[in-house]
Parts: C-alpha cells; sequence; structure tokens
C-alpha cells in the first residue's frame, strides 16, 4: 500500500511538516523536529496536545471527553495525538498560539 | 499515631478502551486478571499480593482516578475511622459488601484536594498467585512483562494540601515522610506513609483538584526496573521519564502512559520510615534534582500531563 503523505501547516507560524497517512499528527509534529505541538500523554488523555483543525479532512480515535466536549470535537477541537490526515490539513495550537485553549 | 489503616489497598482506574488497557496492565505491567464482574470491569493485582485484586479498569469517555482503597485492620477500625471521617466534615458514602465483588463494606470518602478515597477491612483472600502458603517457592515461573508484584501508591494533585495533610495524618493516621519546600515556605509536594515504606500516598499542589499524576507498581530490582524501560521501548508504548532514580524517596523509576494517557509508574528500592523519623526536605530550587536524580532537569510534561 502507497504511503501519502500530507502537509499539515500550523497556520499561527506558518511552520509546515509532513504526516504520513495513519500516522498521528502528534507523532509527524515530534518526527518533524519543530514542536509545533506540545507532547504529553500521547494516548488521548491528558490534553496537552489539543489543536483546533482550521481546515482539512481528518479522523480521530478516542480522545478524554475531560478535554474535547462533544461540542468541541464539532468545532474542529482535537488531541494532536489522536488524528489522522485524509488531506492536507491547517492547525492551530496552543504550542505556538499561547491564547488557544 | 496508628489508626489501623494498613496498606493501599485498590485503585480503580478510568479507561477508554477496555481490550487496550488489559492488554496494558496484564500483559505488559504483568498484573495477573483475577476477574470480570457484570459491568465489565476487570480486576488485577501483583503476583505477591494476598488478596484477590488490587487494580480494578472502569471503561468510560474519559480516563483517571476513580478512587483509591485503603485496607484497614478490621471492622471495628473502619467503624471507627467511618466516624472520624464524618466528624472531620468529609462527605462519607457508605458503599454495601459487592458492590465490587468478593471486597466487603467500604466507607468511600472526599479529601480537600477533590479525591475520592475508601476504606475496607474485608476483601476475599486468595494468598500470592502462582505459589503456595506452605513452603512456598520464590516466584512463580509463567509471570508476564514486567512481572509487576504489587500495587504501592498513587501520586495525586489537588490545590489544598494543607487540608489533605490534616485529613491523612490525625484522623487516617499516616505521617509525613517527605516534602518539598518552595521559597515562601510553603509545601508544593508531601509524601504520606501508613508503613514503613516511604510513600503509600503523596501529592503535589495543583490549581486543579481531583487529578491523577500515576499510579505506582513495585519491580524487585534495578535491573527489573531497567528491562521494564527495554519492553516499553519494544511495545512503542510513550515513556515518560525514566529509568533513573528519584532524589525524592530515592527510588529507582521509570514511566509509561497507558493507552488511555494515565501515567504509571514501575520502581524499586526507596528509603524506609519509621514513626520517628523526622520528615524529609527537598527545597524547590532543587526540584530538578529531587526528581530526576541524574540529569536534575525538570520535565514539563512530567510535572503537568494529568489525567
Amino acid at each position: 500500500m502507497q504511503n501519502f503523505e500530507h502537509l499539515v501547516t500550523d497556520v499561527t507560524s506558518q511552520e509546515s511538516f509532513c504526516c504520513l497517512d495513519g500516522e498521528t499528527l502528534l507523532n509527524a509534529s515530534v518526527r518533524s523536529g519543530k514542536n509545533i505541538i506540545p507532547v504529553g500523554c500521547r494516548n488521548g488523555g491528558c490534553g496537552m496536545c489539543k489543536i483546533e483543525i482550521v481546515g482539512g479532512d481528518y479522523r480521530t480515535g478516542k480522545m478524554s471527553r475531560a478535554h474535547v466536549t462533544e461540542q468541541e470535537e464539532g468545532q474542529g477541537i482535537v488531541l494532536a495525538c489522536r488524528t489522522m490526515p485524509g488531506s492536507s490539513l491547517e492547525i492551530r495550537s496552543k504550542g505556538t498560539s499561547p491564547g488557544f485553549n | 499515631m496508628y489508626k489501623g489503616v494498613m496498606r493501599p489497598g485498590h485503585v480503580q482506574i478510568r479507561v477508554m478502551d477496555m481490550a487496550a488497557a488489559v492488554s496494558y496492565y496484564r500483559d505488559l505491567l504483568g498484573l495477573i486478571e483475577t476477574h470480570r464482574d457484570s459491568s465489565g470491569r476487570v480486576y488485577l493485582k501483583g503476583w505477591t499480593e494476598s488478596d484477590k485484586f488490587s487494580v480494578v479498569l472502569r471503561e468510560t469517555d474519559r480516563p483517571g482516578l476513580d478512587f483509591c482503597g485503603f485496607k484497614v485492620f478490621n471492622n471495628e477500625a473502619l467503624e471507627s475511622l467511618e466516624a472520624a471521617l464524618k466528624a472531620f466534615g468529609c462527605k462519607v458514602e457508605d458503599i454495601p459488601a459487592g458492590e465490587l465483588d468478593d471486597c466487603g463494606r467500604r466507607v468511600r470518602f472526599d479529601s480537600p484536594t477533590g479525591h475520592v478515597f475508601e476504606l475496607y477491612a474485608e476483601k476475599t483472600r486468595t494468598g500470592k498467585w502462582g505459589i503456595s502458603t506452605v513452603n512456598p517457592e520464590a516466584w512463580p515461573r509463567n509471570l508476564t512483562g514486567m512481572k509487576a508484584t504489587r500495587f504501592d501508591h498513587c501520586l495525586l494533585y489537588g490545590a489544598d494540601l494543607d487540608g489533605t495533610l490534616e485529613l491523612f495524618t490525625k484522623i487516617l493516621g499516616f505521617s509525613l515522610s517527605e516534602q518539598v519546600i518552595d521559597e515562601n515556605n510553603l509545601r508544593i509536594a508531601q509524601f504520606l506513609t501508613c508503613s514503613m515504606k516511604e510513600h503509600d500516598i503523596a501529592f503535589i499542589r495543583n490549581a486543579e483538584d481531583g487529578m491523577l499524576h500515576h499510579v505506582a507498581f513495585e519491580l524487585d530490582t534495578w535491573e527489573e526496573v531497567l528491562r521494564a524501560a527495554d519492553l516499553i521501548s519494544m511495545e512503542d508504548v510513550p515513556l515518560d521519564m525514566g529509568p533513573t532514580r528519584h532524589g525524592l524517596t530515592h527510588g529507582q523509576t521509570v514511566y509509561s502512559f497507558d493507552p488511555s494517557g494515565n501515567r504509571t509508574e514501575v520502581f524499586c528500592g526507596g528509603d524506609y520510615f519509621y514513626p520517628d523519623h523526622e520528615p524529609v526536605t527537598w527545597t524547590a530550587d532543587k526540584l530538578g534534582k529531587a526528581i530526576y536524580y541524574h540529569s536534575r532537569e525538570l520535565n514539563d510534561r512530567f510535572l503537568s500531563a494529568l489525567t
């Protein structure tokens, strides 16, 4: 199976990194060495990697409802450790936008 | 002064995917699965523990700690502690025998740091797993993963450390074994014991109440801690810190995250405590060394990733 790459761009810093199909946004961010997204438990529990998807297609795994409510999930708020791209993505991260929470 | 609280007895941990959680706690940490109840909860224990279970996993949509329970000496102690908790002002709830299978009546109460604790006197005793109580062998042959020997303690985060210290020392009979004091003489961490262990429960000062930092399990040796870290890498499980030594308690340790993001520690060694000991004090300007005895550098994730 071909391993598609998707470009993920942080709209605040305009920094980008490549994320493989089936790879989480957090893993790809760590792999890029750019530290765009803060790293916590990596398993959907602690909320440290909470980001907003501004544009693009994606799918998510189980995320703690203590950090992402159903309403937030509907507005594109996700945990990067549980989110995989389906297309190129634009994101907003508290790693580069301290006001965003 | 001893009030009849003997030891940490159980924790109920919230997980988001039961199959993944069982694989982590049973197959990787090496706990023994002893029971599943009609509500789907899974019960486990470390192989050296005498009672039937010490870890209960409950599947829900957010991880964290439901409660931590301590076993008390007998039902008379349970009743007298229940009265003392009510007089102290805790919200006390009577949980009937059998709400957890194989566990007697539990006295549930809240702490000023917003955590839920329980006391109980009776739980089905099954003995150490895999070896006899008569002429026992040293260890059972068919353990898996890290071969964790027992549930040991929890580290919890909350705001009112002073209130919780008063509850645990005056009402429950714990002693303050170790603490971290900041430049304003504020206690930002407290390690409490009801035994000869350096800690049976610990708390860190934090704005948000009721949070879990980690649940800890004991291993036999530093070699086993290193081997646990090897397994964490082999299984591609998120490592948090270590293998290293803590300055606090001087235990040797490695931390990882379960598949729902709850942090667990496996550790060995550490200091001991007698009731005549003075608390050990670390100063906040040495917090790096207190936590990471070798690197001496603070790590934001270890301090702030909570469930």
